[in-house]
Parts: C-alpha cells; structure tokens; sequence
C-alpha cells in the first residue's frame, strides 16, 4: 500500500487514493478545503482549484517535486510521496487567490440568503481568504430561474462547481441539465428553462455548495440557525428514508439528506420524503444530528445544552465536595 | 533561403490536385513509409528530433513510443487543426495550398500509429479549408491511398475531417477530444493522458498539422539526414506566420536557428520593420507567449545574437526569454503600444476562458477589466501590482494551459515595459495620441 506524507504526517493508504482523500483520512487539519469535490459523485473535482496543494517530493523513485501545484481531489498518491499544504505559504496564498477569484463575481447578498450558516463558501472565505476585495468593477447577475415547482436557481450566486451537473446526470435518466456559454458568462441552465422532473431532483440543493439552488418550500422561512436538526426515519418505498429534519418550534420548516462531517450527503434522498412529509407524524424521530462545532448552527443549539449540562456537573461536583467538607 | 522541405512546391499552380501533387513527388513517402515496418517509422521520426510544432516543442517521436497499445482496443491519431492562436496562421497556410501534404502525413502517421481511424479537427471559422481537404481526402480515396488495402499493403485506413464551433480552448488537446466526441469543449483533468485514454476512452494520439506534414520529408530524407537541419535539439524547418509591422507579412518556411535579426531584416523574410520606423518590441510565438522588447529579441541577456530556435529563444527563462511557441511572429513598432497591443490579447483569452476552473474563469475577466481602464484612461496607481498579482494567481492553477497563456502576456508586458504602464496612469490625456496597437482591425493582410 502506498504511503504517503501530508504536512509531516505520514498515512498508509490503499491505492487509487486521492491525496484529497488521504488527507480526509488524516483529519480536518490537514484536509484541505474542497468547493467541487464530492466523494459520491463520479468525476466530480478539479474544477474550483481550493484543494490545490504542493507535491514536494513525487515518490520514492522519484524525488522530484511536481513543477506545478496540483488539484488534491484529482491526484493519485504514488508511495514515498510528499505533500505540503497548510505548512507551505505558497499554497496559502495560492488558496488566498483561489478564494478572491470565487468571490469577485459572488454577490455576497449572505443577509438573504437561505444558504448562510451552512454555506461552503462563507466557510471558505472565513478561514482561507482575505479581510477585503480588491475588485472594485460590476458583478455578474442573472435572472432567477424556476427550474420545477421545487427548485429555485440563482445563477448570480453559482460558483460553477459542476455537483449539481454530476447529480442530475449520475442520479437519475433523461438529464436536461448542464452547462451553456463559458468564460465568466458560463452558466448552469436546463434546456430552454426546461423543469428538472424527477423523483431525485431536489439532491441539487444538497450538494449546492452556495445559494444558488434552493429549496422552494424552505425560502425565506427560516435563518438556518434558528433551526434545530433531528434524525429521523420514514418507509420510503424510492429512498432509504434517512433524512434530517429541521425544527423550529415543534414545526418542521424543512427536510434534507444527512451530512457528514465533510458536508457530503450520506444518503440521497427522493422528492417525496424531501417536499412532501412536513409533518411530524410522518416520521420516527432518531434523536438530535451531531452537528460539528465549527458550523454556526451548532452554536445555539447542542453547544450550549452540552456547556450547561456539563458546568451544572461541575458545580454539582464542587456541591457535592462542599457538602462532604462540611461533614 | 534555406530548405524548403514543406513549401517547397507551394507556388505550383493546381498543386492541391492530386496528379499535380504527385507529379511533384507527392506519396512517395507513404510508398516508402508502407514499406517499412510501423516501428521502424516510429524510430525514424525519433531520429529526426522533430518536436511539437502545435507551441509546446514535445518531442514527437517520444509522444509516439507514450502510445498505451492494449491488445484488441482500436487505436487513434487526431491531427490538430484548430489554429486559433492570435498571430499564428500558419497551418490555414499549408492547409489551404497543400492539403494533400497533410493528408499524407496522416496516412504515413497513422501507419506508424497502427491506427485505422484518423480525425483531422479544424477550427470551425476555417470552413473554406474544411471544404479543401474534403476534396482532397475524395480524391485520396478515389486513387486507393485511402481506405482499404493501401496501395496494396493490405493496411486500412479512414480519414475524417471535422469542423470544430469555432473555440480556441478546443485547440488544447483533450479539449479537443471532447469537442470530436459530440461534447461540450472543456479540458480533461489528466491524468489519464491521451495515449492512454484519448477519443473515445481509447489511446490517442494528437499532433499539430505542421508535425504531422513533417513526418513526410523526414520519411522521404531519412530522420537522420532532417536531424543535420537546425541547430542543436531543434531540428528541421518551422512555419513561421510573421506579422504586425513589417514591410513583408506572411508565412515562411525557416531553417531553425536563423538569427531573428536575419528573419526580421532580411528581404527573404520579413523585410525590416515597416516605413523604416525602429523595433520597439515582439511576441515571437503567438500571442501566449512573453513579449521581448527590440534588444533582448536580437540578443540574449549574455550578449549572444538570439536564434530561431526552441533553446535560444527560452534562454534566460522568462526573466529575459521568451518561446518559440507556434511560430506567430508578432512585430510591434516604436509607434505602437504595448498596453493596448496587451488589452487586446487579454480580451481574447477572456473571451476565450471555458469557464470551468475558478482562477481562469474569474482572472481573466478581472485582468480584461482592469487592463480596459487604463487603455481608457481611467486607472489607478495600484492597477499595475493588482494586474502582476492576479495573472501570478492564474499561472499555473489551472486545468490547462490556458490560463498561463493568459498570465504570460501579462506578466512579461509589466516586466519590460512598467513605465509604459506608469505613464498611461499618469498621464491618461496622451493616449487618445496612441492609435497604432496590433489588432484585428488595424493589421495589415497577410500577403497569401
């Protein structure tokens, strides 16, 4: 198996692995960030250029580096590989670039956006761009485009990542939908406004690294923050029902897939359990979703409950050593 | 003039006739070629030392022996005709008057290959030339060179010409691909290359029209004798599309390692710079590559007269060099701008972007915009670091080589010629006296 080393870490992978991959296996802090990249997507990657990273040395027989950087997700470890990532300042910047060129033509309209909290690219921009804009020309707009009675796409706010193409196209049959014009014009479009209808269509949402496909049924209802995750289940006789549900109050406001901690689906969900079951009655509740603590929406929620729970146990504890003092 | 081993009957009249073409010598390499064995042929274009003529300078016969060659899985040689490199027009050239020189290569190729299905792609605006070569592949068929049964070797071969819409990103290899299979024209993340998995998931050749016309002489001459061409790793003839001020425009067949002063002062070639006016500077590969001001041209930055060669032309890296490229030899003189000669080809390659990865599509846009507004009077101190910034954010981030062939015009136009920047910043009232730049509009016709 080949081996590889990451920031100084080494990792025995099986081969075929990605250094994207590897490094997954490695942990957070040495995966790089991915906007294009889903695991479960065939030919998905390489294209948003975020994961790029420094192959310093090729492999044992050839301690070459690589002349370029090269797009993590789409290249294969080769055994004595090294790689640098978050230690190398040129790949920082080059990431720093990466995250400003997304950005220039990104409307930044975050305040109304359905996508903020969860979005990828608001996460991005924290932890690997700059403070500022130094682009100061018009941004690229379109239209709204209603694409079915469930899916809502903003072009304007699309960073052309291709997921939701790679979705239409690997899920289901009789894809209408994929890429027209190029340059920073090019734009994800159905045939001539044509509806996506079919009984996966809304897997578009989840994989949507931005705003700029969105569930119809959830605009505008909710900050996503202000909603509260739950596991559950149902019989679906097209999917396998595992779903997550989003509570405010005792409503659900809204359903998708389960994530990861990566933020890729675990299962793909249909339309059906997606659109249809808002109600909680349809559905067996697991309990409350691990949501990772680096999201905004683990702060309101499972954060404080754990932080409270756990100082009332101190103080429980210093109670209980008072209590024995005093004896 | 040196050798002419490619235009050497160009000016024959009716020379894109088959009985005329043979007449004058033509398939006589392919008799030869079908004589050899496929690897000997291989060998033979190895020796020779022909390299890429397409820009990169690969050497040939090594992108040959890369050919993956699994029993039973058809094989494929794609000759790249989709030039559409500003300043580079040499291909259209020998497509248009020699098409039966490309055919034949093709053939000769394609037998070295083992291939039996053989693609010409050509650049959609070139609809002319399509018509030109489908004539010729007719007649090619008509006379048994095409076909089954070659001329009696009992090896087959079919040649299709396909017009591309009309891309300049379908000109990059695997771009091409996609386009020939029926899709859209982005780049293909390699791996895998090509020759492992090119047209059709099958190993695939692809060479630029010049290369595939140059396995001819080299067959007729033997590698060895084309090898003794040129000077050093560059061998043989190259196409030189030389145009922008200069009194004589037009395409030349050069030995390598012609000094660039002879090629751009002598009335074989060029012919001087245009009303006697001085060089003030020149893009000698196409419009991707770095520009040289007048004196590091002629010389190189050790004091040594600069060739026409691969070597000499990249000596002092993109420091003080720049490449060959594809041979579009672009003159500017003293009366020209460098800054609205660079907005120009910026435009280009903004417009030119697929859009599929991030630093291009955004970074060309953004350099087209910024470079628009000092043309236009309008910029600002801090354009000339954002520009030096951006374009060094794109090199080398991308699928392909197209965004460094946006980022190189920029990089070495700031490199040389900062205080042409500097001044349209400062004083934006002198450029409305600027009007010449190397456009489309301004640029004389090539003499055909």
């Amino acid at each position: 198996m080949p081996q590889v080393t990451i920031d100084g870490r080494e990792i025995e992978v099986p081969k075929g692995t990605t250094i994207l991959q590897a490094a997954r296996m490695l942990g957070p802090d040495v995966a790089p960030p991915a906007m294009c990249y889903y695991s479960k997507l065939k030919t998905s990657g390489g294209y948003c250029r975020t994961c790029i990273v420094r192959v310093t040395k090729m492999n044992s027989q050839n301690p070459n580096p690589m002349p370029k950087p090269v797009a993590s997700c789409r290249t294969e470890v080769m055994d004595g590989m090294e790689v640098v990532n978050f230690t190398s300042p040129e790949v920082l910047e080059a990431r720093k670039g990466v995250v400003e060129f997304l950005l220039i033509n990104h409307p930044l309209d975050c305040p109304v956006c359905d996508q903020a909290g969860e979005c990828h690219l608001q996460d991005l921009g924290y932890e690997h761009g700059a403070s500022t804009t130094r682009y100061d020309f018009e941004r690229r707009e379109f239209d709204k485009i209603d694409i079915g009675p469930y899916v809502q796409l903003h072009m304007t706010r699309c960073i052309l990542c291709y997921r939701c193409v790679k979705t239409a196209d690997q899920l289901t049959d009789g894809r209408v939908h994929g890429v027209i014009n190029r340059g920073d014009v090019a734009e994800i479009s159905t045939y001539i406004q044509n509806s996506i209808e079919n009984e996966f269509s809304g897997n578009v949402i989840d994989v949507c690294p931005v705003g700029a496909l969105t569930d119809k049924t959830f605009r505008f209802k909710s900050r996503v923050w202000f909603t509260k995750p739950v596991d559950a289940h149902r019989n679906c006789t097209k999917c396998s029902g595992k779903v997550r549900l989003w509570f405010k109050g005792g409503d659900v406001l809204r359903v998708t897939a389960r994530k990861d901690q990566w933020g890729e689906v675990e299962d793909w969900i249909c339309n059906d359990c997606r659109f249809e079951h808002k109600k909680v009655s349809d559905w067996n509740i697991e309990g409350p979703s691990p949501i990772s603590h680096h999201s905004v929406i683990s702060q309101n929620h499972y954060e404080l409950v754990k932080l409270k729970l756990e100082t009332g146990k101190k103080l429980n504890e210093v109670k209980g050593k008072k209590k024995e003092s005093a004896k | 003039m040196g050798k002419q081993l490619l235009l050497e009957h160009v000016n024959v009249p009716g020379i894109e006739k088959l009985d005329v073409y043979r007449a004058h010598g033509g398939y006589k390499a392919l008799e030869k070629a079908l004589r050899m064995k496929p690897d000997a042929l291989v060998e033979e274009v190895k020796k020779s030392g022909l390299r890429g003529r397409g820009g990169a300078g690969f050497p040939t016969g090594m992108k040959w022996s890369f050919l993956a060659k699994p029993e039973g899985v058809p094989r494929h040689l794609v000759c790249n005709a989709d030039e559409s490199e500003p300043g580079t027009f040499k291909d259209r050239y020998l497509m248009s008057h020699l098409p039966h020189l490309l055919v034949e290569g093709m053939i000769v190729s394609s037998f070295a290959l083992g291939a039996n299905t053989s693609y010409i792609y050509i650049r959609g605006e070139l609809l002319y030339v399509y018509h030109i070569l489908e004539k010729a592949i007719a007649e090619a068929y008509a006379a048994g060179l095409l076909g089954k049964n070659i001329l009696g070797s009992g090896y087959d071969l079919d040649l299709y010409v396909q017009p591309g819409g009309g891309a300049y990103i379908c000109g990059e290899e695997t771009a091409l691909i996609e386009s020939l299979e029926g899709k859209r024209g982005n780049p293909r993340i390699k791996p895998p290359f090509p020759a492992v998995a090119g047209v059709w998931g099958r190993p695939t050749v692809v060479n630029n029209v010049e290369t595939i016309a140059a396995t001819v002489p080299i067959v007729n001459m033997g590698g060895e004798e084309y090898a003794k061409i040129g000077v050093g790793k560059s061998t043989g003839t190259k196409l030189i599309s030389a145009c922008g001020h200069i009194n004589k425009p037009g395409v030349y067949e050069i030995e390598l390692g012609l000094p660039v002063e002879e090629f751009l002062n002598s009335d074989q070639y060029c012919g001087g710079v245009k009303s006697g006016r001085k060089l003030k500077a020149v893009v000698a590969g196409g419009s991707s590559v770095p520009i040289l001001p007048a004196d590091l041209i002629l010389t190189t930055a050790k004091g040594e007269p600069r060739l026409m060669s691969y070597e000499s032309l990249a000596d002092g890296g993109f420091q003080t060099g720049t490449m060959l490229g594809s041979g579009g030899f672009i003159v500017l003189d003293e009366t020209a701008s460098v800054v609205k000669n660079l907005w120009n080809f910026t435009r280009f390659y903004h417009h030119e972007s697929c859009g599929q990865c991030s630093p291009c599509r955004e970074g060309t846009g953004w350099m087209e915009k910024v470079l628009h507004r000092i043309v236009e009077g309008h910029g600002k101190p801090e354009d000339i670091d954002l520009l030096w910034d951006i374009q060094s954010k794109i090199d080398g981030k991308t699928i392909c080589p197209l965004g460094d062939a946006a980022s190189w015009p920029v990089a070495s136009a700031i490199r040389h010629f900062r205080a042409e920047f500097e001044e349209y910043i400062k004083h934006p009232e002198k450029i409305k006296d600027v009007k010449h730049y190397y456009s489309v509009r301004n640029q004389t016709a090539p003499v055909a």
